[in-house]
């Protein structure tokens, strides 16, 4: 199966424009048991989705740039107001308001420290991560939420100070583009593709 | 520092009493290649039948409307699997509903029956769940249990939900656990008892002879976890028929009476903001003051280490069935033992323990059948069925299974139902030579804790003999 074929989708004037081949087919088989009896079949497939990021594309692209966008809460009438949500909120659990996008890079630069850790060696199917992943979550200064994400370099440990680096060469516009490492790791040192924004 | 309204927080009020009938389950197992799901379907529905006396198309006379839990369509490769199961039972033209909260399914099929029969809509309800994660490899079925987490923001990390989870078990582990040797063995200590409990069913997919070494020494998972530490993927349904009053008496003698209420929190663990704890009926506002200071890091309530769900899901059920103190109002539990971790995180989200404690329900041998520490009948035994880890976890299936459990032993049939020869012999298991009566010897009420995942739903059903009810206080 080529990937040039596979499907390529663009929007233009409010409607999906579809290129190349968005499944392939191929046969099934019989499943028997050691007398020869048929208990089943195999039902192979291969599908590619469409997925909108609709008011969250501004975070993937912007992970792109190297940069991490949070949003904030602004109705001075809510409880949250002032509420910063990293992951990004399009709206406002509260109130429901659109939030306000801030760049929350420097805050993560100066302040960002592992909450809690996790270290695993198993991964599902579709995985792209190297293994162990070290799955790191992030609390920042004045931030009402703890991000996941992940730790390509060093060892973590609760309390630890890290940095965001992204995947700025090769962007797959997906959240594997954002990663920690800990502070005064060297650019050198960073996995192919991350540079520190 | 969030907060909810009174409203939000009302006790829910039921217009009619709601009972348990009867229920039954299929033989459990990590796959049943020789059968279809609709099968293993109706081997649990006939077992609900025939515990109370009457043939399949007897019961099938008084139900009015069906509930049916399936959390995957990945996993089942059939929208509308349910339409598929309701045809084959044969139960058209009723009205159906297909219901899915990830890992509290089962719990949540059956908060859906219950306000039915509640609110009067129908006398008598099928509640029947069940999964099937046997037909693809497991490194795809891990990629489908990832699916459940948010698509954009986690599943591309890994794929795997265990590494999600994993971080609240890490977060559990230091601050409460103070990452101490003791506290390992009691979490191993959970795998070695649920797994042995799962000896005497004949249903557990997972029954093991073990010691707290074995489970230390497997493999790890994701530390702390050890492969002996998780539950079980498995094959397997599960069904409960709630009824009114009078119908439940002309179907049986013994129904019980069952309240169900549900809570939920964020899916992504990511979105937890802090907020106060709210409190159990035996719990008071001064007694978690000091819990940063006993716990350093503790002070974030839920945190990563709270399941504010199954706070909700006691905080809500309790109140509707008079529920003060767990340890004294229930005779046993069933809890939603995913992880030996997690099971102790529960004992303090629904009471058992304070919040920081709950290791002391499995160190002073509370949790058990029979106390190991005094030989006397455990005080609230939990997982007797062998739980997650030790029988099953079907996930559309298991907080039914859950809830018929606890109900076999109000019924005092649960010898009746794990040691027939015949059933060991059917499912093609072998009973072992020390076989034992798990019967909780007077049980009038009990518990089943239903649980999604990292926490975003979970049910709290609670059975009640007739004749033991709890006098209901106003909060
Ligand atoms: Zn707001």
């Amino acid at each position: 199966m080529s990937t040039e074929a596979r499907g390529k989708v663009r929007v233009e004037g409010g409607k999906y424009r579809l290129n190349g081949k968005f499944h392939y087919a191929f046969p099934n088989d019989p499943i028997r048991n050691e007398e020869g009896e048929l208990m089943g079949v195999t039902n192979p497939r291969d599908v590619t989705h469409i997925h909108m990021y609709g008011g969250e594309a501004p975070f993937f692209e912007n992970l792109s740039k190297g940069k991490l966008l949070g949003t904030k809460c602004e109705n001075p009438d809510c409880d949250a107001h002032g509420s910063v949500f990293v992951p990004f909120r399009i709206h406002c659990p509260d109130c429901l308001w659109k939030n306000t996008i801030v760049d929350m890079t420097e805050t993560a630069n100066k302040g960002a420290s592992v909450h809690t850790f996790m270290i695993t060696e198993r991964t599902g199917a579709f995985n792209t991560l190297e293994k162990p992943i070290r799955f790191v979550n992030v609390e920042f200064e004045g931030v009402s939420t703890i991000l996941m994400g992940y730790l390509p370099v060093g060892e973590p440990e609760m309390g630890m100070k890290v940095v965001p680096i992204f995947q700025t060469k090769s962007p797959t516009f997906t959240i594997i583009d954002l990663a920690w490492v800990p502070q005064g790791t060297l650019e050198s040192e960073l996995p192919e593709g991350f540079s520190f924004g | 520092m969030i907060t909810f309204s009174k409203q939000q927080l009302k006790v829910p009020e039921m217009s009619k009493p709601v009972y348990l009938v009867t229920g039954g389950m299929s033989k459990f197992g990590r796959s049943i290649p020789e059968k279809r799901t609709e099968e293993l379907v109706i081997d649990s529905f006939i077992e609900a039948a025939e515990f109370i006396g009457k043939t399949p198309a007897d019961l099938k006379r008084y139900i009015h409307s069906c509930y049916y839990g399936h959390f995957a369509d990945h996993f089942g490769d059939q929208l509308l699997g349910e339409s598929v199961i309701h045809d084959r039972l044969g139960l058209d033209p009723l009205g159906n509903i297909g219901i899915k909260t990830g890992g509290a399914t089962g719990g949540s099929t059956l908060w859906e029956a219950f306000k039915t029969v509640a609110s009067g809509y129908s006398d008598c309800v099928l509640a029947m769940g069940w999964e099937r994660m046997d037909e693809v490899p497991t490194d795809e079925g891990n990629h489908y249990i990832a699916s459940a987490a948010d698509k954009d923001w986690e599943t591309p990390l890994g794929h795997i939900y265990t590494g999600y989870y994993a971080v609240m078990a890490q977060k559990y582990w230091q601050v409460f656990g103070k990452e101490e040797e003791s506290f390992r063995k009691t979490m191993a200590e959970i795998a070695v008892k649920n797994r042995g409990y799962a000896r005497m069913n004949p249903h557990a997919q997972g029954p093991m002879k073990i010691t707290v070494e074995d489970v230390i020494n497997s493999p790890v998972v994701a530390h702390p976890l050890r492969a002996l530490d998780c539950c079980l993927m498995s094959v397997g349904a599960s069904c409960a028929i709630l009824a009114d009053e009078k119908t439940a008496y002309e179907l049986t003698d013994n129904p019980l009476l069952v309240y169900v209420a549900a809570g939920s929190h964020t899916l992504r663990v990511a979105d937890r903001r802090d907020m106060d704890i709210p409190l159990l009926p035996n719990e008071t506002p001064d007694q978690y003051k000091d819990l940063g200071e006993r716990f350093p890091g503790g002070d974030r309530y839920p945190g990563f280490t709270g399941f504010l769900a199954a706070r909700m899901a006691a905080y809500y059920a309790y109140r509707m069935a008079g529920v003060v103190d767990p340890n004294k109002d229930f005779d046993l539990v069933e809890l939603h033992d995913a992880f030996t971790i997690s099971d102790i995180q529960s004992y303090e989200d629904v009471g058992i323990r304070p919040y920081g404690e709950g290791r002391t329900y499995v160190e002073s041998g509370d949790c058990y059948h029979t106390n190991p520490y005094t030989g006397k009948p455990g005080e609230l035994p939990a997982n007797l069925s062998g739980g997650l880890i030790g029988n099953m976890h079907a996930v559309g299936a298991t907080g039914i299974m859950q809830t018929i459990e606890v109900a076999q032993h109000i019924w005092n049939r649960w010898a009746e139902m794990h040691g027939d020869d015949k059933k060991w012999e059917a499912f093609g298991r072998e009973k072992p030579a020390d076989w034992t009566d798990l019967q909780v010897k007077g049980a009038k009420r009990g518990m089943a804790i239903s649980h999604a995942g990292v926490g975003s739903h979970v049910t709290s059903t609670i059975l009640v003999h007739p004749d033991y009810q709890l006098e209901r206080r106003q909060s």
